[in-house]
C-alpha cells in the first residue's frame, strides 16, 4: 500500500494509519480510496479486538482531492467516484469489532464521514481541531454517509448547522453536541483511544426531541431549515443547501436513491454551473494563499499608526494572531475604543479567557509611539490626506530600524507620492485592508514604481499570517476593489437621481447575487466617503464622471452621512436599514447597474493592474463580495458572452 | 545595613494612574495593572524584556488567582518563561521591599538588571466566609443522602452567610495590637498634640500639589510617571482620580471621624484612599549599564528598615530613615526632596514633630538631642497618597519613583523616600540623581 500502513499491537487492537504519499495533507484520491476499502478486508480478516484509524499527519483528513474532483468529466464518472467513497464508508461500519477514528486537525468532508464510519470518535483538544463539511461551498453534498449519519448521531439541529453552512466546529464543541465521543488532550490522547476502543462502551441516545426531529417531525425541520436557507441563498443560485434538505427528506441521504432526482440528484448538482464556479473559487482562493510564499517574514512586533476602525480592527487581528502590537494615536482617549473592539472580537473569536487576556496584553496602545523603533513592520493608517502622511513616514523612516517594513494602508493616495517623502522610497509597500478587518479575507498589497519587490512578497507573508488573502496590485487610482466599486455605487447614485427606488436598486442587485445592494453598501460606507471618494477618483482620471451625483451630493450636505449618522440613503434602526417593499422594475435595470462594474474590471485587466484576469475576479468576489457563484466578474462577462 | 558597595542604577520607570476604589471591584485585576504599567515602561526600554535577571512585584494582598502575581506578570509582559518573577509581602512597604530585594541580588552579583515594583488592587479584596459557613460546608461535604442534605441545609447559619468577613478591615487592623490603622493614627495625634485642622489643611495642601503637577505635566498622562490604562468596555484611565480639585478645609472639616467614631480626629478626609494602582522600577548594575548603553536617571545609594511599636507605627519613617542621616552624616534637610508616604495627615505631622521632639529623639532614636524641622517645601511636592490613594503594595515603588524623578525634573541631587509599614515598621531609601 502506498498511503496507508496496519500493524496489530499486543492487545489485538489493530492501528490503520492514513499517509499519502508525498503530500503534507491527508486527501481522498481513487487509489486512496481503494487502498483502503483493501486495507478494510485484510483487516477483518485479522478478527482484531479492534481498529483505530489515525493520520500521521498534522491534520486527520481534509477530504475528498479536489484536485481529482475537478478532473471527473462526466455527472456518470463522478457518481462512480462516489460509490467508492459510499461502499468504503459502509464497509467499516459493518466491522464486527469496536472501531475508532483519532482525530487530529482537520477532519472535513470524507475524512468526517469516515470517522462516522466508524463507532467512536476520540479528539485532540487542541484548537486547530476542526470538523466540518464544507461540501456546500463547493455546491456538492456530503454523499459518503455523511448526511445521512450526521443528523442520526448529534441530532438535526447540529447537523444541519454544519451541512447548510459549512461551518467548522472544534473539539470541545463536538463533544458538547455529540460528535465525538471524548475531546482529550494530547497527554492521554493515545490512552482514551485505547481505552474506549477495547472497553466498547453503549453508543450515546438521542434525546427525544431530537429523536422525534428524526422521525415524525421531519418535514417540519426540513421546512424551518429552508426558511433559514432562503434567507441567505436563492435556489437558483445556490441549488446546494437545498438539495441537501430535499435528499435528507425524501432519501435520508442516500445518493444512489437519489440518483435520477434532479431536486438533489449529484449529477444535477454536478451539471449546475454555479458548482463549477464554486470549485473555481476554491482554486483561486488557494491560489492567493500561495501568493504569500514568495517570502519569509514573521514580524514579531507589529506597530500601527492611527486608532480609528481600520488601524484599531488591523492590530487587534494582529494581536489575535499572536504578534506583538503597538497601537499609536495621539491621546488615551482616542485608543481607548480601539481596545474595546479588540477586546468583544477576542471574546468572540478566541473565547478562553486566558487566550484573550494575553491577546489583549500583545496589543499596547502607545500615544508616545515608542514602539516604532523596536517593529519590525510598521503600517500607517491615519486619515488620508497626503501631506499628514508624508510628515509621519518622514518621522517614521527616522526612528524606525533600518530593515523594518514600512506600509500605509492608504486606499485613495498614490503610493509613490507618500513614498516621496522617504530618504529610501523603497521600503514603502501598501498594505490595504477592507472594512470590516476581522471579517474581510482580501488584502491588496500594493507595489509603486519604486517599491522594493522583496517587499512586497514579505507583505503578502504577511496578510497570510493573519489568515487573510494577499492581492499584488499595481500602484495606481483606487487599486482594484475601491476602483471597480467607485463606478458602481456613483452609477447607482445616477439611477437615485433618475428617480428609481433605492430599495429597487438594491433589491436587484442582490437578485443577482450581491451580498447586500449598493444603496444599502453605500450607507455602510458613508455617504461622505463615498463623495470624497468619487471626486478623488474622478481627478486621477479614472472612469467616473466628475459632477458628483445630485442625490449624494444633497444627502452629504444635510449631514445625512449613512449608517453611522443613522440617516443616508436608508434610515438606520439598530444597525439595520429601514427599506420599503422594492418596487417592481423593468429587466434592464439589472444589466443598467452591473454594466459600469463590469466595464471597470475589463479596463483594470486592460491596463494590466492585476497579473491577470483570475486575479481580478478572486479579488472582486473576496474584496466586494461580487456573486460567487458566478465565478467573478470577468469569468460572468466571458460566460455571458 | 552599611551603604552599598557597588552602584544599584535605577534607569527608568512608571506607574499606572491610581483608580480610587468605587466600593465595588474596579476594571483591573493586580495582574492587569502591573502588565499594563510594565508594558509601556518596557516598550520606551533599549532591551528586551527578556533581558531581565528577574522580575520583583511586591504585593500585600494578591488575588487568590494570581498569589505569585510576580510571576504572572513577568509571564504577561513577555520577559519568557526562563525569567524567575517573584512575589513579596512587607504591607505598605511590599513594593520598596521588592526595590530593595532587588538591590540585595545585585549587590551579591546575582542580578544585573531587574524589574521591580509593587502593584495592589484594593478593591477586588474579597469577601470571605465566616467560619460558620465553613464549618457548614465541611459538613454538607459528608451528608451522603438526599435526606441527610435537606435536613443540613435547613440549618444553614443564615446571620454568618450575610456578614462575610471583609478582607480589607482585617488587612488594615493590626493583628498584635488589634487596632485598626487609623486608631495608630490617632495615637500619633494624641501623642504630639496635631489637631484636626492641622490633618485638614495637610490634607488640602495634597490635594492641590498633585492638582498642580497634573497641570504642569509631572503627574500628567504619558509625562515619564503615569500611563494610562485601558479596560474592555472602551475607557482610558489616563490620571489619578482620587484628587479632588475642589479639596478645601471647610469641606474636610464636615466629615466624620471613621476610626475612632464620633470623638476622634482622622477622617477619610485627611486618611489615605482606597486605590488600585502599581508602579515599576528597572534596577540595573554597572555592568548591565554598560552592556546595554542604558542612561540611568539615578541610584538608590542607601536603604533602612526599622521596627517599632505598632501602635505607633506611623512614626516608622522616622526609624528607618534617621539611620540613613547618621551614616550618611546628613542633616534632616541635607536631601533637597522628601517623600514620606501619606498614609493619614496625622501620621506624616507626627513624624515631623517626632523629630522636634528632643525627649522622642534621645529614647527612641538614641541622638542627642532633636533633629530639627523639615522643611515641608521640599516634602511631598507633589502631593501624596491622601489626594492619590495608596494602593497598598504599589505606594513604596511610587515614591522611590516620584522621588528619582522630581530630582531629575528639578536637576536637584539628593532625596529621601520613607514609608510607614502596618505592624510597626518603618522603610526608607536614599537616592541620588545621575
Amino acid at each position: 500500500m502506498k498511503h496507508w500502513r496496519w500493524e496489530k499491537d499486543s492487545q489485538g487492537l489493530v492501528w490503520l494509519t492514513f499517509d499519502k504519499a508525498g503530500e503534507s495533507t491527508n486527501t481522498f484520491s481513487r487509489d486512496a480510496i481503494e487502498e483502503l476499502s483493501g486495507a478494510l478486508d485484510a483487516i477483518a480478516a485479522e478478527r482484531p479486538k479492534g481498529l483505530v484509524i489515525r493520520s500521521a499527519k498534522d491534520n486527520f483528513i481534509a477530504g475528498a482531492d479536489v484536485n481529482e474532483f475537478v478532473k471527473l468529466k462526466t455527472a456518470d464518472e463522478a457518481f462512480e467516484f462516489n460509490r467508492k467513497g459510499w461502499d468504503a464508508t459502509q464497509k467499516l461500519r459493518d466491522l464486527p469489532f469496536p472501531t475508532t477514528a483519532m482525530v487530529n486537525g482537520f477532519c472535513m468532508g470524507g475524512g468526517l464521514e469516515l470517522a462516522l464510519g466508524c463507532r467512536y470518535r476520540v479528539a485532540l483538544d487542541d484548537p486547530k481541531t476542526r470538523f466540518a463539511f464544507p461540501e456546500v461551498m463547493l455546491g456538492i453534498w456530503p454523499s459518503w454517509h455523511g448526511l445521512m449519519w450526521l443528523p442520526k448521531l448529534v441530532g438535526p439541529a447540529a447537523a444541519f448547522d454544519m451541512l447548510l453552512t459549512g461551518k467548522s466546529v472544534d473539539a470541545r464543541k463536538a463533544k458538547r453536541i455529540g460528535l465525538v465521543t471524548e475531546a482529550v488532550p494530547l497527554r492521554i490522547f493515545e490512552n482514551t483511544v485505547r481505552m474506549v476502543t477495547l472497553a466498547a462502551p453503549a453508543p450515546r441516545r438521542l434525546p427525544l426531541l431530537q429523536r422525534l426531529m428524526l422521525g415524525p417531525l421531519r418535514g417540519l425541520v426540513v421546512s424551518q431549515a429552508r426558511k433559514q436557507v432562503a434567507k441567505r441563498a436563492r435556489p437558483e443560485h445556490y441549488p446546494a443547501p437545498y438539495a441537501i434538505l430535499h435528499a435528507w427528506r425524501k432519501y435520508d441521504g442516500d445518493p444512489i436513491a437519489c440518483k435520477d432526482d434532479p431536486a438533489c440528484s449529484l449529477k444535477a448538482l454536478f451539471e449546475h454551473p454555479t458548482t463549477a464556479n464554486l470549485i473555481r473559487l476554491f482554486f483561486l482562493q488557494d491560489r492567493l494563499k500561495s501568493l504569500g510564499k514568495g517570502a519569509e517574514f514573521n514580524p514579531g512586533h507589529v506597530h500601527v499608526i492611527g486608532a480609528g476602525v481600520m488601524g484599531g480592527d488591523i492590530a487587534a487581528v494582529c494581536a489575535m494572531r499572536g504578534i506583538k502590537v503597538t497601537l499609536q494615536d495621539t491621546s488615551p482617549e482616542r485608543l481607548a475604543p480601539a481596545v474595546k473592539r479588540a477586546a468583544k472580537l477576542f471574546e468572540r473569536r478566541l473565547r478562553d479567557r486566558r487566550r484573550v487576556r494575553d491577546a489583549l496584553d500583545r496589543l499596547i496602545p502607545d500615544v508616545s509611539g515608542a514602539g516604532v523603533a523596536h517593529a519590525d513592520l510598521v503600517i500607517e493608517a491615519i486619515f488620508e490626506n497626503l501631506a499628514a502622511k508624508r510628515e509621519l513616514f518622514e518621522r517614521v523612516e527616522a526612528t524606525a530600524r533600518p530593515d523594518a517594513v514600512l506600509a500605509t494602508n492608504t486606499s485613495s493616495l498614490k503610493l509613490a507620492d507618500i513614498a516621496a517623502a522617504l530618504k529610501d522610497p523603497a521600503r514603502l509597500v501598501g498594505i490595504h485592508f477592507f472594512n470590516p478587518v476581522p471579517q474581510m479575507m482580501l488584502v491588496e498589497i500594493i507595489s509603486g514604481e519604486r517599491t522594493a519587490p522583496e517587499l512586497a512578497a514579505k507583505a503578502a507573508a504577511f496578510a497570510r499570517l493573519l489568515d487573510k488573502l494577499p492581492l499584488p496590485v499595481k500602484d495606481s487610482p483606487g487599486f482594484l476593489v475601491n476602483r471597480v466599486l467607485g463606478p458602481y455605487l456613483q452609477n447607482a447614485f445616477r439611477m437615485l437621481d433618475e428617480g428609481i427606488q433605492p430599495e429597487a436598486i438594491d433589491a436587484t442587485m442582490e437578485a443577482f447575487g450581491m451580498p447586500m445592494g449598493p444603496m444599502e453598501l453605500a450607507d455602510t460606507v458613508g455617504l461622505d466617503i463615498c463623495l470624497a471618494a468619487g471626486k478623488e477618483l474622478a481627478r486621477k482620471g479614472a472612469s467616473g464622471e466628475p459632477d458628483a451625483p445630485r442625490a449624494l451630493l444633497n444627502k452629504v450636505a444635510l449631514g445625512h452621512l449613512g449608517r453611522k449618522s443613522g440617516q443616508g440613503i436608508y434610515r438606520w434602526e439598530r444597525g439595520k436599514p429601514v427599506k420599503a417593499a422594492a418596487a417592481r422594475t423593468d429587466g434592464n435595470l439589472t444589466e443598467a447597474l452591473i454594466e459600469p462594474y463590469l466595464t471597470e474590471a475589463s479596463a483594470v485587466h486592460a491596463q494590466g493592474i492585476v497579473a491577470d484576469a483570475d486575479l481580478i475576479d478572486a479579488g472582486l468576489v473576496f474584496g466586494t463580495g461580487f456573486a460567487p457563484f458566478r465565478g467573478g466578474p470577468l469569468h460572468y462577462l466571458a460566460s455571458r458572452k | 545595613m552599611a551603604a552599598m558597595t557597588r552602584p544599584v542604577y535605577v534607569v527608568d520607570g512608571a506607574r499606572t494612574p491610581f483608580i480610587k476604589a468605587k466600593n465595588r471591584p474596579g476594571p483591573f485585576s493586580g495582574g492587569d495593572l502591573a502588565t499594563q504599567a510594565g508594558r509601556a515602561l518596557l516598550l520606551r526600554q533599549k532591551f528586551a524584556p527578556t533581558d531581565f535577571d528577574e522580575v520583583i512585584l511586591g504585593c500585600a494582598a494578591p488575588s487568590v488567582d494570581e498569589v505569585n502575581v510576580g510571576r504572572v506578570v513577568a509571564l504577561r509582559l513577555g520577559c519568557g518563561q526562563k525569567v524567575p518573577g517573584w512575589t513579596v509581602m512587607r504591607n505598605c512597604a511590599s513594593g520598596m521591599q521588592a526595590l530593595d530585594s532587588g538591590i540585595n541580588n545585585i549587590l551579591a552579583g546575582r542580578s544585573h538588571l531587574v524589574l521591580a515594583g509593587g502593584v495592589d488592587a484594593l478593591s477586588r479584596a474579597p469577601l470571605l466566609y465566616a467560619d460558620a459557613m465553613v464549618l457548614w460546608f465541611a459538613n454538607m461535604m459528608q451528608a451522603r443522602t438526599a435526606g441527610q442534605k435537606a435536613a443540613h441545609f435547613a440549618k444553614l447559619p443564615v446571620k454568618a452567610l450575610l456578614a462575610p468577613v471583609i478582607a480589607i478591615m482585617k488587612g488594615l487592623t493590626d493583628p498584635m495590637v488589634g487596632l485598626l490603622m487609623g486608631q495608630t493614627a490617632e495615637n500619633l495625634a494624641h501623642r504630639f498634640g496635631i489637631t484636626r485642622a492641622q490633618m485638614d489643611a495637610f490634607s488640602v495642601r495634597s490635594h492641590q500639589r498633585v492638582v498642580a503637577a497634573q497641570d504642569g505635566g509631572a503627574l500628567a498622562s504619558g509625562g515619564g510617571e503615569v500611563e494610562a490604562v485601558y479596560d474592555r468596555d472602551g475607557n482610558a484611565y489616563a490620571l489619578d482620580d482620587g484628587v479632588r480639585r475642589d479639596s478645601s478645609v471647610e469641606n474636610l472639616a464636615k466629615l466624620k471621624p471613621f476610626f475612632d467614631r464620633k470623638y476622634g480626629n482622622v477622617t477619610p478626609g485627611n486618611s489615605s484612599q482606597i486605590t488600585d494602582g502599581a508602579a515599576w522600577l528597572v534596577l540595573a548594575s554597572d555592568e548591565a549599564v554598560k552592556r546595554h548603553g542604558l542612561e540611568p536617571i539615578g541610584r538608590i545609594v542607601d536603604s533602612e528598615w526599622a521596627g517599632l511599636d505598632p501602635a505607633q507605627m506611623g512614626l516608622g519613617p522616622v526609624h528607618a530613615a534617621t539611620p540613613i542621616l547618621k551614616r550618611h552624616g546628613l542633616a534632616l534637610n541635607d536631601p533637597e526632596y522628601w517623600e514620606i508616604n501619606e498614609a493619614f495627615a496625622a501620621q506624616v505631622l507626627g513624624c515631623l514633630e517626632a523629630w522636634k521632639d528632643d525627649t522622642y529623639c534621645r529614647e527612641q532614636l538614641g541622638l542627642e538631642a532633636a533633629l530639627g524641622e523639615l522643611d515641608q517645601s521640599r516634602l511631598n511636592v507633589d502631593g501624596g497618597a491622601i489626594a492619590l490613594g495608596h494602593p497598598v503594595g504599589a505606594s513604596g515603588a511610587r515614591i522611590v519613583l516620584h522621588l528619582l524623578k522630581t530630582l531629575k525634573r528639578n536637576k536637584a541631587k539628593r532625596g529621601m523616600a520613607a514609608i510607614c509599614i502596618g505592624g510597626g515598621l518603618g522603610g526608607a531609601m536614599l537616592v541620588e540623581a545621575v
